[in-house]
């Protein structure tokens, strides 16, 4: 194997990784702030860029402003899924809102197989997010350096928000207790509504970012990815932002080294990860950044 | 009593009438999907039926009725509209073309039933074997790697050839393994044989180990989606060679996604709507013209095919003289060199019709004609 090779293969691991990562990163916060686990947040993700390309399409708006509504939208469908299938669930038992979970994302797939029909729709890619960098033999796409931007800005904002502001507070204040929290006058349906809010919009993002690096979509596209990055989130230790995006580096990486040194069973990818993630979660089953956490009885 | 009278001749004549109907028609039965995943195949497939039939209504002296049963896009669904055919509407024979996975458990009914069954465009080895009832007018999966392993080493000159196969599906694999085995027998080398699963959608560790192999060609053999993903990854990590597929690539919808990488990409087919192929198939430009007037829209390859297997049976049953099923079933195997739109068409001892393939090149983000290659 070339130098070469190994090196592009390193850089088409960080570039898958990244988008695991954004991903990661919404599913580690609702469930942080929660303890549940979003299922439909792999719907949630698919329906950014449908919702980019058709107000691009039919209201022949400019790339940025489309991705702006976009992001909106799929905000606040998040939101609204948090109102009609987990908010009357709040005090049933935790499996409830899960199974709601799965059935929001099923709800959600079907319905943009319905209204959108099942055949690949190509996206448009705006000139700088088709551009390839090249040095020597390895060539880069700008969607790496884009999601590794917009991760770190994404992140800022996460953190400025968790730990400086009055709504930050409450979240936290409700990841350690929800009924104290109400009892101190806590406005716990608006502090889980705006987790929502932030949560699908992260989704957003980083569906655009997948689509323009993948330039086709389908309805069931946010089936793996969602799955990716709810492992990556696991395996990090879920509810830690660092470790989602850890979790989501090492997942892509993995993913394509292994191609790169067993090519000849590369058919057998996504067994192999799933063989590494469970290694791990034997050795440290709170995930590589989990802190253990103690349930109150 | 003059009302009652009224009433008498009225119901006589309806029963004249529905006794003159049933022996003065002929009933062919038809399961396809029309709803669920396939929906799209099975219309492509109706308004081929329906243009034969407009084209064709009788048949010795019979007046045709097409009978159509949704098959649901469902094996179980596929095998129930089948023996509903066949018990309750009493059809002479079957047809079941899109998608192997129907045609193989209809088939399995119809030649239970021992009633000719003509499967139009489904390509798995599977739908004939062994069921001397059923017949189909596409070629197959295996035939569809040679052609595209002898034309890459014969008609490009290319001898390094790469694989990117799905391993998720039969289909994919089937090409992959014929082709390797032609190409390599021809004198080829399979540089590089990678694999990945329906739905991935990062190929870039397998497109690097293409690229670092020299292959000066790459066969990927897939559904159109994943395909349109790799081709468009292959030129962004810079990989030059010649794309090569099957017949699930030659649509529309994959150059529309591909969009530059699709260029230049050659793939098997069974037709194609191009004035170069038209020209040598005056059948082809027949059909084109009426399927326009009809449907105001370019035929596709699916169409073609059911077309072409409504006219295979009508012209058995004219042979035939008869409506009797093995009488038919004889005429069919006897077949000899049909011209049917897709090309000329004769079975061989499987029942698999025996055609050419036509190569198609995408250029300018069409369709060209390539060439054909004869079995």
């Amino acid at each position: 194997m070339s130098l070469t090779m190994l090196l592009q293969n390193i850089v088409n691991g960080f570039s898958l990784g990244s988008l695991y990562a954004l991903i990661a990163i919404g599913y580690t916060m609702v469930y942080g702030i929660l303890r549940l686990i979003n299922f439909a947040h792999g719907e949630v993700f698919m329906l950014a860029p449908y919702f980019l390309f058709y107000s691009s399409m039919i209201f022949v708006l400019p790339w940025w402003l489309s991705a702006i509504i976009a992001i909106v939208l799929t905000a606040l469908t998040g939101m609204l899924s948090e109102r009609i299938a987990y908010k009357p669930l709040r005090d049933a038992p935790r499996i409830s809102a899960l199974i709601s979970a799965i059935g929001v994302s099923f709800f959600l797939q079907n319905l943009a197989i319905v209204l959108f029909s099942g055949i690949p729709k190509s996206v448009h890619r705006p000139a700088f997010f088709s551009k390839l960098f090249q040095f020597g033999e390895i060539r880069i796409q700008s969607t790496l350096f884009a999601s590794i931007g917009i991760s770190i800005i994404v992140l800022s904002l996460l953190i400025y928000i968790v730990y400086k502001t009055k709504t930050g507070l409450a979240m936290r204040a409700i990841s350690k207790d929800i009924e104290t929290s109400r009892l101190m006058g806590v406005d716990v349906n608006k502090a889980i509504s705006i987790t929502f809010v932030i949560g699908s919009a992260l989704a957003a993002v980083g569906g655009i970012l997948w689509s323009l690096r993948f330039p086709q979509i389908f309805p069931t596209m946010g089936t793996i990815p969602g799955l990716k990055a709810f492992i990556a989130a696991v395996v990090g230790g879920i509810g830690s932002i660092p470790g989602a995006m850890l979790g989501g580096m090492l997942l892509g990486m993995s993913e394509i080294l292994f191609v790169t040194f067993f090519p000849a069973i590369s058919g057998y990818r996504d067994s192999f990860v799933f063989i590494i993630l469970i290694l791990i979660l034997f050795l440290k089953p709170d995930g590589i950044l989990g802190t253990k956490t103690q349930e109150k009885v | 009593m003059k009302k009652n009278l009224f009433c008498l001749v009225i119901a006589l004549v309806l029963l004249m009438g529905s006794v003159s109907l049933a022996q003065d028609v002929v009933k062919f039965g038809i399961a396809e999907p029309m709803t669920g995943d396939m929906a799209v195949g099975g219309e492509l497939c109706w308004m081929g039926y329906e243009l034969a039939l407009d084209e064709n209504p009788t048949v010795l002296g019979k007046k045709i009725e097409l009978v159509l049963v949704d098959n649901k896009s469902d094996k179980v669904e596929a095998a129930n509209a089948v023996s509903r055919l066949i018990e309750k509407d009493g059809v002479v024979s079957v047809f079941v073309s899109y998608g192997s996975g129907m045609a193989i458990p209809g088939g399995e009914v119809a030649n239970k039933a021992g009633i000719p069954l003509i499967s139009g465009t489904a390509t798995n080895p599977l739908v004939t074997q062994g069921k001397e009832w059923v017949f189909r007018a596409c070629f197959l999966d295996p035939f569809q790697g040679e052609v595209m392993a002898r034309y890459t080493f014969e008609g490009l000159g290319i001898k390094k050839a790469a694989l990117l196969t799905d391993i998720t599906q039969d289909y994919s694999v089937g090409l992959s393994n014929f082709y390797k085995k032609t190409f390599e027998e021809l004198g080829g080398t399979i540089v590089s044989d990678v694999k990945y699963n329906t739905g991935d959608q990062d190929f870039s560790a397998q497109l690097s180990q293409i690229i670092a192999s020299g292959a000066e060609a790459l066969f990927f053999p897939g559904y159109f989606g994943d395909v349109a993903i790799i081709a468009m990854q292959g030129r962004e990590l810079g990989f030059t060679g010649q794309y090569l597929g099957g017949d699930t690539l030659h649509n529309p919808v994959l150059i529309d996604l591909a969009k530059d990488a699709a260029e230049g990409l050659i793939c098997s087919t069974f037709f194609v709507e191009d004035e170069a192929f038209l020209k040598l198939n005056p059948e082809a430009e027949k059909f084109v013209q009426k399927f326009m007037d009809k449907y105001n829209e370019l035929p596709n390859a699916v169409s073609v095919l059911c077309y072409d297997s409504y006219n295979l049976l009508v012209d058995a049953i004219e042979r035939a003289g008869s409506f009797e099923p093995e009488a038919i079933r004889q005429a069919l195997v006897a077949t000899d060199n049909f011209q049917g739109a897709g090309g000329p068409i004769t079975f061989d001892e499987n029942r698999d019709a025996i055609k050419p393939a036509v190569l198609v090149k995408c250029v300018n983000g069409e369709w060209k004609y390539e060439a054909s290659v004869n079995p």
